[in-house]
């Protein structure tokens, strides 16, 4: 059984339509790319599975075999389904530290005390070279887009989805933090641990390795392959592909 | 305070039922009455019997009858909130406590059924670990008060008004409703002036820095009572003290007020900073008036907290008259269901190179109305000013309302002047973003509500921002959905 199934999902903003039925199977440990044009649905899909309200959803989608539509964002997340933001949020006053350690005890009903959850903060920050002063700050307040991508990936590392979906963790970053991130992505990548990458670049597999790769195109599915698929379209551009 | 902050809310409700349940007046034997006045309303005879309990000096009956005349010529206000509803002629104005007779000077001495009171509120508690000196007011006088050895040797008084105006008549004589507070300030005013009882005299004498926090604690226990305590801190040039209170009571069915006023004196080159977190219950009527004279080079801080009460008038003035004093109000202000918040700030920069900084949060939620009231004045001829006013208010639902009076007056070109204002939703984007990560929506809603307040929070005794969290997450639960 995959551990995401989606079958003729369709997705939609108000009135728009922007996902015209998508069937997917996301397997145990599989890693699935995702490219395509801006604008084809890939990050509309990826927040309506992690269950953005401001999308109405039609179709079927399972998660561990059990109906995921019905369910609010936060019972997602605390069966295991992680979204990495492509634009995190800005929660100013509240310190990463705080919301992970609530976010922890939702997700693996281990109410910690601060200090003893600051050991796995501390332990987890350090494997991706970020300093104690990093999850202090506010969520995502005053940080650069390299930082706010790395403290996706610093979430994701504590809460150990079982399905991580990264919205483009590598756009809007210099080639340092590109570096960084793809490192830190391919570290946290855990064995039985599944992902969905939405990206522009085949880069991203250098520090990680796709099972699948899939191009949207208007909000569907038009080709799926293996990653040689994700280097022709980074050589040859989208247009052959839609032809 | 200082007890461990997972369990106040329980020890709250196990105290007081909170606001979900309403109590009924209890018995008159269970209430720790150990004298209070026979009749009931506002009269000048009731003035008298205050006084004449109290074994008051004869100035102080005449400043009380001054006082009340004043009251009886004053209409109520009509502006800010609606006060219609409040009775003042139904209030009990004087609940002396049961055991007061006895002027207990150690915490076991106090009557066990109040002693038990204070003790589920962590107030030995925290005398012990973390404050200068404590005391403890039930109704209408200060049961407990203690100052620490050391600080008492620096000359510093801490007392209870009462004592102090038998125990140092010249300073109150100078110092109490003459030119801070006087009793024709405004209708509330003129009330205290003539029925005040209890509240804290602070000296603190050149030079003498308070190491650590003085902290008075207020419960009101008599039902449909009128508590007014008188706060005096005079605080001599160089000296700087800060000064805490909280505050809480049982939600009866019958409306009681609470009309405090607060006078500072802040010396040259001294610095107040003044903490008050109020959580009266819903059937409390808070309207105070509370301002601070700030000399030269001087620093006034009010750090607030407007929780609780039903209606709360509350605008902490800061009279900056000395060259370089300066005034910093930061005040949080919540208003739930049935509750409103006419609170603010006023600033008056009356000497040159003077600055201030008014930052105010404000929350509404259940249908509660916050309003920000503040006034910003800068008297001709004082150049150099600098004052910055931010105010920021939160909207948790689609049935609350915030709303915004600043009022700005500036006669001096030079100065420079900022107003920045806010008024926001919980924004559906931070919501899904937290949801996202496994947190549910109303604890989603209380981080943001957390976070929007933190720069409030952060300037707090550590005891006292864990309290503030708690009382801000209580009064926000169930806030959507």
């Amino acid at each position: 059984m995959a551990l995401l199934s989606l079958k003729n999902l369709k997705i939609s903003a108000g009135d728009k339509e922007i996902i015209q039925g998508i069937s997917l199977d996301v397997g145990e440990g599989e890693v699935h790319v995702i490219m395509g044009q801006n604008g084809s649905g890939k990050s509309t899909l990826l927040s309506a599975l992690a269950g953005n309200p401001k999308y109405a959803v039609k179709g079927a989608a399972l998660f561990e075999g059990k109906d995921l539509l019905t369910l609010k964002p936060h019972e997602r997340a605390r069966r295991g389904l992680f979204l990495a933001f492509q634009s995190p949020i800005e929660v100013p006053g509240v310190s990463l530290a705080s919301m992970l350690r609530r976010a922890y005890a939702a997700r693996f009903g281990d109410e910690m005390g601060a200090v003893e959850f600051d050991k796995i903060l501390q332990a987890k920050s350090e494997a991706m070279g970020l300093a104690r002063s990093f999850y202090s700050r506010g969520i995502n307040d005053g940080m650069s887009g390299g930082e706010r991508k790395m403290s996706e990936i610093l979430q994701l590392s504590v809460l150990e989805p079982r399905l991580a979906m990264l919205d483009e963790p590598d756009s809007g970053l210099d080639v340092d933090a590109l570096e960084r991130v793809g490192a830190a992505i391919g570290k946290v990548r855990r064995n039985g641990m599944s992902m969905i990458i939405v990206t522009h670049y085949a880069r991203v597999l250098r520090s990680i390795r796709a099972d699948r790769v899939h191009v949207m195109h208007l909000g569907k599915i038009v080709a799926s392959g293996d990653e040689k698929l994700a280097h022709k379209i980074e050589e040859n551009g989208y247009s052959w592909v839609l032809r | 305070m200082g007890i461990a902050m997972k369990d106040m809310e329980k020890k709250i409700s196990e105290l007081y039922g909170r606001d979900a349940k309403l109590s009924a007046v209890p018995e008159e034997s269970k209430l720790n009455v150990g004298y209070k006045t026979k009749e009931k309303g506002l009269t000048e005879k009731l003035v008298r019997e205050i006084s004449g309990v109290k074994g008051e000096p004869e100035w102080m009956l005449k400043k009380r009858l001054e006082s009340f005349a004043i009251f009886k010529s004053k209409p109520m206000p009509t502006w800010g909130a609606d006060l219609s509803k409040l009775d003042l002629d139904a209030l009990t104005a004087f609940v002396r406590p049961k055991g007061k007779e006895n002027e207990p000077t150690k915490w076991e001495e106090v009557p066990k059924d109040i002693r038990k009171t204070f003790d589920v509120l962590g107030i030995p508690e925290a005398e012990r670990k973390f404050l200068s000196g404590a005391s403890a007011q039930y109704d209408s006088e200060v049961l407990y008060k203690s100052l620490r050895k050391n600080i008492t040797e620096l000359g510093v008084v801490f007392t209870d008004m009462d004592s102090a105006v038998k125990e140092y008549p010249e300073l109150v004589k100078r110092y109490f409703m003459t030119r801070c507070v006087p009793a024709k300030d405004n209708k509330f005013s003129a009330l205290h002036g003539a029925f005040w009882s209890g509240g804290s005299f602070v000296y603190v004498p050149e030079g003498v820095k308070v190491p650590s926090p003085l902290q008075i604690y207020f419960m009101m226990n008599y039902p449909g009572f009128g508590q007014m305590e008188h706060t005096l801190i005079v605080a001599e040039q160089g000296a700087s003290v800060q000064y805490i209170e909280g505050c809480s009571a049982p939600y009866y069915t019958r409306d009681s007020l609470h009309s405090a006023v607060v006078e500072i004196f802040a010396g040259k080159g001294s610095r107040v900073r003044y903490t008050s977190i109020q959580n009266w219950s819903r059937n409390v009527y808070n309207l105070n008036t509370k301002r601070a004279i700030v000399s030269e080079n001087a620093i006034m801080e009010w750090v607030g907290g407007t929780l609780g009460s039903g209606t709360t008038m509350l605008y902490p003035c800061s009279m900056l008259v000395g060259r370089g004093a300066r005034a910093e109000h930061l005040t949080i202000s919540l208003a739930g269901k049935g509750q409103v918040k006419d609170t603010g700030a006023k600033v008056l920069h009356m000497a040159p190179n003077t600055s201030s900084r008014v930052v105010s949060k404000s929350i509404c939620r259940g249908g509660g109305l916050v309003r920000y009231r503040g006034l910003l004045h800068v008297g001709k001829g004082c150049t150099g000013v600098k004052a910055n006013v931010r105010c920021d208010s939160i909207i948790a639902d689609k049935i609350s309302v915030a709303e915004t009076v600043p009022v700005i007056d500036v006669r001096s070109s030079d100065a420079v002047i900022g107003h920045e204002a806010a008024v926001g939703r919980i924004s559906d984007e931070q919501l899904f973003y937290l949801m996202s990560r496994g947190i549910d929506e109303n604890e989603a809603v209380s981080l943001i509500v957390r976070g929007f307040i933190e720069p409030i929070v952060k300037e707090l005794p550590l005891e006292y921002a864990v309290e503030m969290n708690r009382l801000v997450e209580m009064e926000m639960e169930g806030a959507v959905g």
